[in-house]
């Protein structure tokens, strides 16, 4: 036991290292910038992932919360106040719609969920593209400066990089603690037998809720990020498009892993900005890549990739010893 | 003091009268078993004791308390615990995480979303204690999906047992299982201490009879017969309904 901890300490102690060393190993911005997007992606997708991988609970209307955040944090900078006012009033506003979000959509489970999380997130896009007084519409908002903290600017990509590397960090430890906890215990119970949870004496609904408020936060932390990065936000951020990708992420990553959504980020983020600079149809692509992990790992690739490394290693444990397999590639 | 007092209970799906005027009035301690055919709604008078049913009249009392209107989960916190005739268990997951959410649920921890949960070590303790009982531990460890239908029947009571419940419902802990396992539930049944009320739905009379103190026979959502184990064999109505006579 201690040496597998061991190992996934060093482990973890090399990916962060090799993270922190990324932005100096390329020295391209381009290429700078698009790290720093699948970080801010993979926050949002955390987020995301503890409503559809620990509560069962598919979202569709995750970019309305990402957008709040976002358009907070815009209309107060333009409205000439601090960095530290904007960022605070954004989590906060951002818990403020969640909650609402999950009063509204807990109402209920599966289908009908995802058709209340859908609205939500629809109205949230009109009032962006219609309130043009609040929004100034399609045309957005530009944001003038990037914050400076500790005098640190974070104008350079490097050390956005940087400063998106420190919050993913503190997203991702926050996720894996959360999901070991007995609270994420807990919480995974309600998505597989809620009725046998209700009579074992848990509050099955505000299990619920909680965890839509701590996945809501993840969100809006993604979506100041996300207005930072681009100095701009327009309602094309918070558009269907938007949280049907960040599902995508979820989805292709592995729903319910810790690391299946930061491995579905990349994956999206990447396909979207580099591949597509090489590869006309691109969106042609990005479906033919989801349809062939919907096919050969219908779990995600994190998990999928486990259990074929997996299979693969007991299939040659089994030729050596003839052990018997437990568990087929295909179940 | 009664454990559970049930008065004219009633409920209706639609025009389908399932429990009709109900009374019932378990002593602490005792074992009552629920008789009755197939639609009798014995299942029906369970979900309305732990109130995953509302009932349109009538009220249910745990130990002197009125908990006719009273949340489920509220009631498992009052000392009621229940198992399910189709198992209802954590198929992900193992024997022993199964047990330590029952375990769990009672426990002020299960807000604690920073903790970790495999480091709370009297839970193990606890849930190693209540496999124990069912003669489980050895497989404790085992994920749900590889045990046999037999062994989870048993998670199911261990599930229960281990919540240190004052009134355990089991809603047909023999049903699906071989004559063995039979007798092996019946032990286990049988060393619960006497400080545990036990109500006992069952159609296996050879088993379950000889562990029942008090017998309710249901028919058409009806009380038809109550008394002793001699009491309702020897009635003429048991005979009517399991006989047809």
């Amino acid at each position: 036991m201690s040496n597998v901890t061991f190992a996934r300490s060093l482990a973890a102690l090399i990916a962060v290292v090799a993270l922190a060393a990324l932005p100096y190993a390329i020295k391209e911005v381009y290429y700078v910038n698009i790290a720093s997007q699948i970080l801010l992606y993979a926050i949002f997708a955390l987020g995301l992932n503890i409503l559809v991988g620990y509560a069962g609970l598919v979202s569709l209307g995750h970019a309305g919360l990402f957008g709040i955040a976002a358009y907070v944090v815009a209309y107060l900078l333009v409205a000439g106040h601090g960095h530290v006012l904007a960022i605070v009033a954004a989590l906060a506003a951002g818990l403020v719609a969640t909650a609402g979000f999950a009063a509204l959509s807990l109402r209920s489970t599966g289908i009908i969920f995802i058709m209340i999380t859908l609205a939500l997130g629809e109205i949230i896009w009109g009032l962006a593209y219609r309130w043009i007084s609040l929004t100034n519409g399609d045309n957005g908002i530009t944001v003038p400066a990037r914050p400076t903290p500790f005098g640190i600017a974070l104008g350079s990509a490097r050390a956005f990089y940087v400063a998106t590397l420190i919050v993913f960090l503190i997203a991702i430890v926050a996720a894996g603690i959360f999901v070991r906890s007995p609270f994420g215990a807990a919480l995974r119970g309600t998505r597989d037998q809620p009725r046998r949870m209700n009579a074992l004496g848990y509050h099955v609904w505000m299990i619920r809720f909680w965890a839509f408020i701590f996945s809501g936060l993840l969100t809006a932390m993604a979506g100041v990020l996300f207005v930072y990065y681009n100095q701009f936000i327009s309602p094309q951020a918070l558009a269907l498009t938007a949280s049907a990708e960040s599902l995508l992420m979820v989805i292709s990553g592995g729903a319910g892993t810790l690391f299946g959504p930061v491995v579905g980020a990349a994956l999206v983020v990447i396909v979207k900005n580099v591949v597509s600079a090489y590869v006309e149809r691109w969106n042609f692509m990005l479906g033919a890549i989801f349809v062939a992990i919907v096919v050969f790992m219908p779990e995600g690739l994190v998990p999928g990739v486990v259990r074929l490394t997996r299979s693969i290693w007991r299939g040659r444990a089994r030729t050596k010893a003839s052990l018997p397999m437990t568990a087929g590639p295909r179940q | 003091m009664s454990a559970l007092v049930v008065d004219s209970l009633t409920k209706s799906f639609g025009g389908l009268r399932v429990t009709r005027n109900v009374k019932l009035n378990v002593e602490q301690g005792e074992r009552r078993l629920i008789i009755g055919p197939n639609g009798a709604g014995k299942t029906t008078l369970f979900n309305l004791i732990t109130g995953e049913l509302a009932p349109d009249a009538g009220s249910v009392h745990l130990f002197g308390r009125d908990i006719t209107r009273m949340a489920t989960r509220k009631r498992t916190h009052l000392g009621m615990a229940r198992t399910y005739q189709i198992i209802t268990l954590f198929a992900r997951d193992t024997i022993e995480h199964n047990v330590t959410l029952a375990l769990l649920g009672l426990s002020p921890l299960r807000w604690n979303p920073a903790a970790a949960l495999g480091r709370q070590s009297h839970l193990v303790v606890q849930a190693r204690d209540a496999l124990r009982r069912v003669g489980l531990e050895h497989i404790a460890e085992r994920p749900l999906a590889e045990t046999s239908y037999g062994e989870r029947r048993r998670v199911e009571i261990a599930m229960a047992l281990a919540q240190n419940p004052k009134l355990v419902l089991l809603d047909e802990p023999f049903a699906g299982l071989s004559i063995d396992e039979r007798q092996d539930v019946r032990k286990l049944l049988v060393a619960i201490p006497r400080e545990v009320t036990i109500v006992m739905i069952e159609h296996d009379m050879d088993v379950a009879l000889n562990l029942a103190d008090r017998i309710t026979l249901l028919h058409f959502g009806e009380v038809i017969v109550e008394g002793t184990r001699a009491e309702v064999v020897a009635d003429s109505r048991t005979r009517e309904v399991y006989l047809g006579e």
